[in-house]
């Protein structure tokens, strides 16, 4: 790790002073299993750190009429143990539920889900986030077997590590972002982004803003989320499906379906939401609904196998979100 | 056979008799680990101590052009640089040292070799060998071997299966990664490595360093895992004792980050094959072919002794090819090539078992005779079928019945030597009545202290609090290497015999008080008795201070040629497992395992078990999840990691049951040694039971969704 | 097969190493529990900027087992490294140093976190619990004497860290089933092969901590 200075804000407005503009100035520290982990590699080489589980207005989770305030620091722990979350959002209880280490749980942060990094074997071997080696991709032609098989024709070609991000597009969540000249907000779907050259960022977070909160609004819909993980133990999901259902009855009035570490981004599968609309959900329509999710699928020399398991997913996740 | 002072009677007791040995008895350093207590070389922390860190090359192959360390040896903190590389030299594999540093701190010394810096030629590479086609001139055949007349027996079989079978390399990962401190002053080295060696690994140390052997001192007490990859000194060993030297002779201690462990400190070499078998209606296998392949770095790798346990199959042709790849060296993994021999054997059977319509179980008694240990086999595979319920789970392959999940049932067989190493041990009774027993062995978590311990106290009717252990420190008597599951025999034998003199010793000099014979005396429960009258006896205590001041010291050994009835070597293991196959998501799960193990003499049966048990978990964690990623492309290993090289937590391993084949026949041989033998079979099990569930082989492991849904799919096709 | 190319070695060390304060340390032959020390003396850094410490070594209090300690580290180390390194806390253990294997948990704060993947002195003001503090006057706490006796540990060097992840799951489930156990220490790897062990000595220590044993 390369050394660099510490702060240690209590405040928003201090913490955004201590940023700067460009990447690699200063990172922001939350839970720091993702942050540390890049720094040990060199894949992070801040100057500044800047500490913000200090900062008391980060925390925290609160109900409102229109929807449901958590805070950027609060841990994955939290988030899963919350009462509020579990009654109205398990998709989001779930996601987070299915990290699974206690660990992890305790120290991961909702903000840090979301800003780490991909975890992309060349990416981690210093190759970049684009992959490449002289001008050329490496995944197309390597070891894929975890990478896209949706919106993978480049340059990117990771998948989207976050495990709350496709229950949030699904929920249709709004992240707040937070800068010393003011606050925005951007829908959960548009915060993930497939960077177009080695400089970008896979999310919409600028070096000199920090995420502050999501607010997932109360549509009243029936949600889940499914992860197809091969361990018990802590292990990264082969393919995860979020759903989230507004119902008439046994009908389905609008769906959304979120697959998740299947593209660079969380993957908003709006074939199997118009796939759903009128419906009730049964295996027969949830396996449909599954078909279309992946229709679009191209996999790559060695993922075809995770098309079937996002199928999988989608259908698990629907079934599970009608269950009474 | 009579006992007298000439000629001690080092034979075990009788079963029936043992009070100590036998008896589950908790590991002594038990509180020690669970407390956190217990030092680990790499918890080594003394004043003045540096750290060391190696620079390693980030080419699989490349030629360095030159190496330039003044910026690395400018940084404050920094007390010694040495390059290992030098202009010219061929590196070979990624993580090949280049060079190292001490520095004051674990972060400066990291720091420095950062600083350093070298320019490389880069060279091709081949680091990938699972497609034989690829290794061009890197594949070196051993030429063909023929028995019998293999063409014929296929011609006359009644079944034929060809099929690809394949098993991958895989790291040794032991949680404390290998390195050690070290401190050289003057011409005398402190050595505290993590070692499987105690005994011999000055030795290596003193040859590569020019400095006599007895200057070299060598001490551990604990070794965070080995499993075969611990036993010399090491390239980064003598850096650290040459960056100790060069920092003044304070102590470096180096140990390799996970990266870099995972890279070249020891892998188990792969094994592919395509092999043909042929059988009769019957089940008896008449002929076998194989074209197999694997890679131990570049090297080459191990031949795999194949047909495995059934080596006498009548009719083979055979020829292994060993592959060089620029990947970091293979070292002995825990059953070296027996693991792979097992996975390329046994699933054959299993699927001409299938191709025959006919249980596996059938078939494998049916060719027991191939076998060098038929009677051991047969009694193990009953008790192993009534463990799992054979009978009344096991279908044909793929009648599993409806649903998404499909269960199934496998079984594979294991051998192992094993034996008793060389082991020389020295028993002290004092005249206050303590006894020390003392070997420089070492304790992997096998439970060797434990033993040893048990061993001393039932040979001077003692309970084990009376009997003071020292091991781990090379001025002890010599004992081997903790290797090839030779421990067990080595240091039972040599303590009890050290034991037994010992007592003889105690003996002679109690017996003019009893009134008695030295031949007449027994040593019983904390009292030194005449035999035929127990009445007439010292306490322990009281008979010892019959030695006024000068106490016993005696050795024993065990001479590794001429074990002389004590320990032997030969088992065999039958290992079973249980599955569901989630036919949807491609996902195993073990519901259950079963090992019946051979193992002659069980000296502790708690420590024993739980060997198994983690001889049973490493099977589960190399069928279903570990492999070494390289890319050939760039010539890494993609999960040097534990993250990606996916090891089985504590919610992946199903129910667990050992039967250890304890029978007067086994326990007359004296103990064998256990840690291979089981880890060897239930990999093969697993992957059996899998085509068992889903009406298909899965040729390669590890059984990760993407194989099995392939797999499914072919079936499907 | 190797140039050698030394500098000069020294006769004392270089002027980096006064700077950092040394800790008595244990020896490895010794079984005693981590002891901590007084640091000799404080570096003398520039005044950094307003606001933020380091880069170079800055002073830390850690509250450890329940008492202070201090010393002078960068910013960049990391809890585990702390604890082993400047310190003699050597049973959590660095194994992985990516927050996978569980063999460096430590409880902070009441919570069981992976100490490699925690900055020291973002550890300031948490009450750490190390597996060192965990024993009561020589006796050994229910959770590490269950691993005792069910043998849920073979090399040991996974155990300190199993152990406080199974001390941190109770505190939080003290009634947990067999299937809760498999379900919820997923955060600790063992290489041996220990968990058979770990599984019983788990609903063992349940039962003996709501039995009142527990420190």
């Amino acid at each position: 790790m390369q050394a660099f200075e510490y702060a240690n804000p209590a405040s928003l407005q201090e913490a955004l002073g201590q940023l700067g503009n460009k990447w690699g100035e200063a990172d922001v520290l939350a839970g720091g299993t993702d942050q540390l982990s890049l720094m040990k590699e060199y894949l992070a080489t801040p100057k500044r750190l800047v500490n913000i589980k200090n900062i008391k207005e980060l925390g925290g989770i609160q109900n409102s009429k229109t929807g449901l305030r958590i805070g950027a620091t609060v841990t994955l722990e939290e988030l899963a143990e919350n009462a509020e979350v579990r009654k109205a959002f398990p998709a989001l209880a779930e996601a987070a539920r299915g990290v699974s280490s206690p660990q992890i749980r305790n120290m991961g942060t909702v903000g840090g889900d979301l800003c780490q990094r991909p975890r992309c074997w060349y990416f981690r071997q210093g190759f970049g986030v684009l992959a490449t080696k002289d001008g050329q991709a490496l995944v197309p032609n390597g070891e894929n077997r975890y990478h896209a098989i949706l919106d993978n024709e480049g340059p990117a070609y990771f998948v989207s590590a976050s495990s709350l991000g496709p229950a949030l597009v699904a929920l249709g969540a709004k992240v707040r972002l937070a800068s010393a000249s003011g606050h925005r907000e951007v829908a959960a779907a548009k915060f993930f982004v497939k960077p177009a050259n080695e400089n970008a960022r896979e999310i919409a977070l600028l070096p000199n803003e920090i995420l502050t909160e999501i607010i997932v609004p109360h549509e009243g819909t029936k949600n889940a989320t499914y992860e197809v993980r091969q361990k018990e133990a802590l292990d990264w999901p082969l393919a995860t499906a979020s759903v989230a259902l507004k119902m008439k009855g046994s009908t389905v009035v609008s769906a959304r379906i979120v697959l998740g570490h299947v593209a660079p981004t969380p993957w908003a599968a709006t074939q199997a939401d118009q796939a759903l609309a009128g419906k009730a959900i049964t295996a027969e329509s949830a396996e449909e609904a599954a078909k279309a999710a992946l229709a679009d699928a191209k996999p790559l020399s060695q993922n075809g196998y995770k098309v079937q398991l996002a199928r999988v997913a989608v259908k698990r996740a629907l079934l599970e979100a009608v269950k009474a | 056979m009579p006992d007298t002072p000439n000629t001690p009677n080092y034979a075990w007791p009788d079963m029936e008799k043992r009070r100590v040995m036998g008896k589950p008895t908790k590991r002594l350093d038990g509180p020690m680990k669970s407390s956190g207590r217990a030092k680990y070389a790499s918890d080594y922390k003394q004043d003045g101590l540096l750290y060391g860190a190696l620079l390693t090359s980030p080419h699989a192959h490349a030629r360095v052009t030159s190496i330039d360390t003044s910026e690395a040896e400018k940084l404050s903190g920094v007390t010694a640089v040495h390059t290992i590389a030098s202009a010219g030299m061929e590196l070979m594999w990624r993580g090949q040292e280049v060079a190292s540093v001490a520095a004051e701190t674990e972060e400066i010394a990291k720091d420095a070799t950062r600083k350093i810096k070298v320019q490389y030629e880069v060279l091709p590479h081949l680091v990938r060998e699972d497609d034989l086609a690829k290794a061009g001139a890197r594949a070196k055949p051993a030429g063909e071997q023929v028995k019998g007349d293999p063409d014929k027996a296929f011609q006359e079989a009644d079944a034929v299966v060809e099929q690809h079978y394949g098993i991958p390399v895989i790291t040794h990962c032991c949680l404390e990664p290998h390195g050690n401190a070290i401190e050289w002053k003057g011409d005398h080295v402190n050595l505290y490595p993590s070692t499987q060696n105690v005994s011999g690994i000055g030795g290596d140390l003193s040859n590569n360093l020019k400095i006599p052997a007895p200057n070299v001192h060598v001490q551990m007490q604990y070794i965070g895992g080995g499993f075969g990859s611990k036993f010399s000194a090491d390239l980064w060993g003598l850096e650290a004792a040459r960056l100790s030297k060069a920092s003044g002779g304070r102590p470096v201690k180096l140990f390799l980050d996970r990266p870099t462990e995972l890279m070249i400190a020891g892998n188990r070499p792969s094994g592919y094959a395509n092999v043909k078998i042929a059988g009769k209606k019957d089940g008896t296998i008449t002929a076998w072919q194989s074209e197999s392949w694997s890679t131990g770095g570049i090297g080459g790798g191990g031949s795999p002794p194949i047909p495995y346990v059934f080596d006498g199959i009548p009719n083979q042709r055979k020829n292994h090819t060993a592959v060089s790849t620029n990947c970091g060296g293979v070292r002995a993994w825990r059953a070296p090539n027996h693991q792979q021999a097992c996975y390329l054997t046994d699933t054959a059977i299993e699927d001409l078992a299938a191709k025959l319509n006919l249980d596996p179980l059938v078939v494998f008694e049916k060719n027991l005779g191939l076998t060098p240990r038929a009677d051991v086999y047969r009694a193990q595979l009953q008790k192993g079928a009534e463990l799992i319920d054979w009978q009344k789970l096991w279908h044909p392959r793929g009648q599993s019945g409806p649903g998404s999940i499909k269960r199934g049932l496998g079984v594979a067989m294991s051998t192992w030597g094993g034996g008793g190493h060389n082991s020389q041990c020295r028993t002290n009774i004092h005249p206050d009545g303590t006894v020390e027993v003392e070997l420089c062995t070492q304790d992997l978590g096998t439970g060797t202290r434990t033993i040893i311990t048990m061993v001393a106290a039932e040979t001077l009717g003692l309970p084990l609090g009376a009997v003071a252990l020292k091991i781990g420190d090379s001025s002890l008597p010599p004992s081997g290497a903790s290797g090839g599951s030779t421990t067990v025999g080595g240091v039972s034998s040599s303590s009890r015999k050290s034991a037994v003199n010992a007592l003889a010793k105690l003996f002679d000099a109690v017996a003019p008080s009893l009134g008695t014979t030295p031949d007449q005396l027994a040593a019983v429960d904390g009292r030194v008795q005449v035999k035929n009258d127990p009445s007439k006896s010292l306490t322990w205590k009281a008979a010892c201070q019959k030695l006024g001041v000068k106490g016993i010291s005696e050795m024993g050994e065990n001479n590794q040629r001429n074990p002389g009835g004590l320990n032997s070597s030969g088992v065999g293991g039958v290992q079973m497992a249980d599955v569901s196959v989630d036919t949807e998501t491609g996902i195993v799960k073990i519901n259950k395992a079963v090992a019946v193990q051979d193992i002659g003499l069980v000296i502790n049966p708690t420590t024993a078990e739980s060997q198994i048990h983690g001889g049973c978990i490493m099977g589960i964690c190399a069928a279903l999840f570990e492999e070494r990623v390289m890319d050939q492309q760039t010539g890494y290993m993609l999960n040097p990691d534990m993250e990606f090289n996916k090891l089985a937590g504590i919610g992946d391993i199903g129910e667990i049951i050992v039967h250890l084949d304890i029978t007067p026949e086994h326990d007359k041989r004296g103990p064998v040694g256990l840690g291979e033998p089981a880890a060897i079979a239930l990999i093969t099990a697993i992957a059996n039971a899998t085509a068992n569930a889903i009406g298909v082989r899965v040729p390669e492991i590890p059984l990760t969704p993407n194989r099995v849904l392939a797999a499914l799919e072919r079936r499907n096709a | 097969m190797s140039s050698k190319k030394y500098p000069d070695a020294p006769e004392k060390p270089k002027n980096g190493f006064s700077r950092r304060g040394f800790i008595r340390g244990v020896g490895i032959g010794s079984g005693a529990l981590g002891t901590v020390g007084l640091l000799v003396e404080t570096p003398a850094e520039a005044a950094p900027a307003a606001g933020v410490a380091g880069p170079g070594e800055v002073p830390v209090t850690l509250q450890i087992n329940g008492k202070p300690v201090k010393l002078n580290i960068e910013p960049r180390v990391t809890l585990v490294d702390a604890l082993r390194n400047y310190l003699d806390f050597t049973g959590a253990k660095k194994v992985c140093d990516r927050a996978t294997c569980g063999a460096c948990t430590v409880i902070m704060d009441g919570k069981v976190v992976y100490s490699c993947t925690v900055l020291a002195i973002d550890a300031q003001g948490k009450d750490i619990q190390t597996i060192e503090g965990i024993s009561q006057n020589g006796k050994l706490h229910p959770v590490s004497a269950a691993f005792v006796n069910h043998d849920a540990q073979q090399c040991g060097y996974c155990t300190p860290g199993f152990v406080m992840a199974v001390k941190g799951y109770l505190d939080k489930h003290p009634n947990p089933t067999y299937e809760d156990v498999q379900k919820g220490l997923g955060g600790n790897l063992c290489r041996c092969g220990t968990y058979v062990g770990v599984r019983k000595a788990v609903l063992e220590a349940a039962k003996e901590m709501k039995g009142g044993h527990n420190a």
